[in-house]
């Protein structure tokens, strides 16, 4: 299978800009040739890292990859694990649960112009991990993976699978991070969620890879009956990032939420392209992807809300907001709309802006420095999200992140 | 309650005759240098003109068709079946009398005499390649306003025309924009000195009348400093078994503190394909407005776009697109801002009925050394039936802090609630469609002159009365 999706990697075109899917992306620096595609030893000394990793207190489970080896496990207790919930690396499941891969590893299609990456990852993956909850599971503690770059010019191959059977419902949190901060990594992770019916998937992202990586994350989900989906996704790193997120909103009656944070700087670019992806009828979605730019970053968002002739009553909303902050800054917004069915109701919206000035004098009224009212306006930008967040822990540990990340302009 | 609404049929009957053919000047099927020399021979065009056509035609060649991104349906124009130059005569005639008697018969169904007796200042009649009337009334043209067709004016005034024939949307802008370039014929070319302000519209009607034919006229129109102009144009063409081609390339120009204003009511048959290209430049403190209503042809594809060149110039587009079965209204704007202080505002409204697609394609560019931009777009889409379909594509890009946009579109259907409401006040169903329909333009016809907003208004009562029932 890895020998032919290799020779479906090498045989696809490389991406141009003429491809409405990568429309204003920056293609150059899509080579791949100074990175380091061979599997790494194992590494040692990973004290420092697993400190870090801890987010969460009390985890149902806790996987650390490393380089892409999975180094540290917090195996799911024996009542979970007696429920038929199952939490293991890539590598481990292939043995014991190939007919589970053999189902749904790789099995939905990209729609949003990364087949090649898709080949490429399918070709190199060495691990990751498999999430399964059996029919009637409910898992309070959420469940997380931290995924880390450790040294320079690596390839890494994420991957995440997410089975949640029927009426269970269960929380994850993917975190991705390197070692030093400007490390320079190549990233191509790829994240699947299958939601059957009336399943309810929460899902977290953080990424903060380090500032000279080329990352590509591809997320796609899929709702059966009345399932429902919210996803949030926090990005920070990497010099280019792409990003597509894909949802399938197959039965009827189903839910997906797409959140998306963003802090853009120097010369970064963040590529964010979505698919809202009606299939059935009474489906409901809603995207929010905010952004905030500085100095000379740019940001594209390209989202898509497609309604087929069947899904009727569907509700959809999608929208983008940019913030820039720098004279500098680009903001590309492509919002889209294909509507077949008649009985909808979908919007879109896109602003893009500076500051509200009124706000800004406000606090200046009242004694708040020039650059503080700055932070605590662009806070109040992404606190939208983030309240959305019903985990404390981990909406703490995303407000220092963004607070790092602006402080170090 | 509501019964399914069904497919209803477009009015097109008004346009749909077709008077015999009878043309002195026929080029042929298909497009090569010789097809161009001919057309430069009847017209007796100098040598720039020849050679420009030429170089258009090679860059028609080597375009791709934009289908990476647009329907597919364009594939189907076989550009060879094509007649590319069709005329009676190269001479527009002056006064009504001297019009051959079948031509005005076809312009009298059309109502063009009667406007032109009441209240216009001009009118341009084109009926296949050639503008057959052309008369603009004396107290405009003493005030020194030009009107007149695009080889005439290119002759007879090159001085104003050349400086600017091309610039706006050069030759290589697309497959179709390139193929205008070579084929050219007819079409109004204005000019409106400083200060002058045109009070009445000036008007041009346009109208294929053989088969397999493609009319690619002209249009460039410049309003010099401070001045105004209002310019309207309607096209129709009786329904042919084989898809016609329309291709125009519209060119406007707005010196410092001009104002036009073009419309444009579009109701070609429904094997019409229409692309057209237009496409405005506004000096500083100028102001463009584009107001495009899309009824007819088979698919659109029309993008009417401003580039906001001087400080505090203004663009606007008003949209309205009526997409019917089978047809694809493939419409939009396009808002290029180049200077500080410059604002724009895109409203488009589309109504997709029966199996008809529309399609909003925007594009919004601010640079980042410029301040003070701004940018409203809204499009609005109402669907009708359950094969109905709607599409919304902009692009926006902001660079800089100092500019903002803010971009909104909704989809929705006309209530089962509102309909109940009106038939319980009498209102037939069929009414009640159509006050419903006609309610949702209502915010944009208002803008428009009234005797266009009228004529949109009873066209779509027109076509509401037989979507339900």
């Amino acid at each position: 299978m890895k020998a032919k999706a290799f020779e479906a990697f090498q045989s696809l075109p490389m991406p141009t800009r003429k491809n409405e899917n990568w429309r204003f992306a920056n293609i150059s620096s899509l080579s791949l040739d100074e990175y380091d595609f061979t599997r790494s030893e194992k590494p040692t000394d990973l004290q420092e890292l697993i400190e870090k990793s801890d987010i969460i207190s009390q985890p149902s489970g806790q996987i650390i990859f490393a380089d892409n080896h999975p180094v540290s496990m917090e195996p799911i207790n024996d009542d979970l694990k007696a429920k038929g919930v199952i939490w293991e690396p890539l590598s481990e499941a292939l043995q014991n649960h190939s007919e589970i891969l053999k189902k749904y590893f790789m099995s939905q299609d990209p729609h949003l112009g990364s087949e090649k990456f898709a080949a490429l990852h399918s070709s190199f993956v060495s691990d990751g991990y498999l999430l399964y909850v059996p029919k009637g599971i409910t898992i309070e503690r959420p469940f997380i993976a931290n995924h880390w770059a450790l040294s320079e010019k690596t390839a890494l191959f994420p991957h995440t699978l997410v089975i949640a059977e029927e009426s269970s419902n269960v929380t994850l949190i993917d975190t991705f991070n390197a070692k030093s901060e400007s490390q320079k990594n190549f990233i191509c992770a790829f994240n699947h969620i299958f939601a059957a019916a009336n399943a309810t998937v929460t899902y977290r992202s953080l990424q903060n890879w380090g500032t000279k990586t080329l990352g590509i994350h591809i997320n796609s989900i899929i709702t059966e009956k009345d399932a429902t989906v919210n996803s949030l996704s926090v990005n920070l790193g990497c010099q280019h990032l792409r990003s597509e997120n894909q949802s399938v909103l197959k039965g009827e009656g189903s839910h997906i939420e797409m959140l998306s944070l963003s802090v853009a700087d120097n010369d970064q670019e963040i590529d964010q392209r979505t698919l809202q992806l009606h299939q059935s009828p009474h489906t409901t979605s809603n995207l929010l992807y905010k952004n905030a730019l500085l100095k000379k970053s740019k940001t594209i968002f390209s989202g898509l809300i497609k309604v087929a002739k069947e899904a009727q009553k569907t509700d959809a909303y999608q929208t983008n907001r940019n913030l820039l902050l720098s004279e500098e800054a680009e903001a590309n917004a492509l919002p889209g709309l294909e509507i077949k069915a008649d009985d909808v109701k979908c919007s879109h919206g896109a602003t893009t802006g500076n500051m509200d000035k009124d706000q800004l004098f406000y606090m200046l009224a009242r004694g708040i420095k020039p650059h503080k009212a700055r932070e605590l306006l662009v806070f109040g930008f992404f606190e939208e999200i983030i309240l959305k967040l019903s985990d404390n822990e981990l909406a703490d540990y995303m407000r220092e992140l963004i607070q790092t990340k602006l402080q170090s302009k | 309650m509501i019964t399914e609404p069904q497919a209803i049929n477009i009015d097109q009957d008004k346009g749909n005759f077709q008077m015999p053919e009878k043309h002195a000047f026929d080029a042929g099927v298909g497009i090569n240098e010789g097809v161009l020399d001919y057309i430069s021979d009847v017209k007796n065009e100098e040598q720039w003109i020849r050679d420009f056509r030429k170089n258009a035609l090679r860059t028609f060649y080597n375009k791709p068709l934009p289908t990476h991104w647009a329907s597919k349906d364009l594939e189907t124009i076989n550009f060879d079946k094509i007649r590319y130059y069709l005329a009676s005569g190269q001479t527009p005639k002056r006064s009504w009398d001297d019009v051959p008697d079948d031509i005005k018969e076809t312009f009298d169904r059309l109502g063009i005499p009667e406007n032109e007796r009441k209240f216009l200042a001009g009118v341009e009649a084109q009926f296949d390649s050639e503008a057959a009337y052309s008369n603009i009334k004396e107290a405009v043209g003493k005030q020194g306003v030009i009107f007149m067709g695009s080889t005439e004016a290119l002759m007879k005034h090159p001085e104003i025309f050349r400086k600017w024939f091309g610039k706006v949307i050069p030759t290589g802008d697309n497959k179709f924009s390139a193929l205008n370039s070579a084929a050219f014929s007819g079409g109004s070319f204005i000019y409106i000195p400083p200060g002058v302000k045109v009070s009445h519209p000036l008007q041009a009607y346009f109208r294929i009348n053989a088969e397999n034919f493609g009319q690619f006229e002209r249009t460039l129109i410049i309003a010099d400093e401070g001045s105004e102009v209002t310019y309207m144009e309607g096209c129709t063409a009786p329904k042919f078994d084989t898809a016609t081609l329309h291709s125009a390339v519209v060119e406007l120009v707005a010196l410092k503190g001009a104002k036009i204003e073009y419309i444009t009511v579009q109701n070609w048959s429904a094997n019409v394909f229409n692309l057209v290209t237009k496409r405005a430049i506004a000096h500083e403190e100028a102001t463009v407005k584009w107001i495009d209503c899309n009824i007819g042809s088979r698919l659109t594809m029309k993008y009417p776009g401003v580039i906001l060149k001087g400080r505090k110039a203004r663009g606007e587009v008003l949209s309205i697109a009526l997409a019917n079965d089978g047809q694809h209204q493939d419409t939009g704007a396009k808002m290029i801002h180049a200077a500080d202080e410059t604002t724009s505002n895109i409203i488009a409204k589309s109504i997709s009925v029966g199996s008809g697609r529309s399609t909003y394609r925007g594009m919004v560019h601010m640079p980042k050394h410029l301040k003070g931009c701004k940018n409203n777009t809204e499009c609005d889409a109402l669907l009708i039936n359950s094969s109905s379909r709607t599409d919304t594509y902009p692009s926006i890009t902001v660079r800089g802090n100092k500019n903002s946009v803010q971009h909104e579109a909704s989809v929705s259907k006309v209530s089962a609630e509102q309909i109940f409401y009106m038939q319980q006040r009498g209102l037939t169903e069929g009414e009640a469609m159509s006050l419903s329909v006609n309610g949702f333009v209502n915010d944009l016809t208002r803008q428009f002159p009234m005797e266009y907003s009228v004529e949109l208004k009873r066209l779509i009562d027109m076509e509401m009365e037989g979507s339900v029932g």
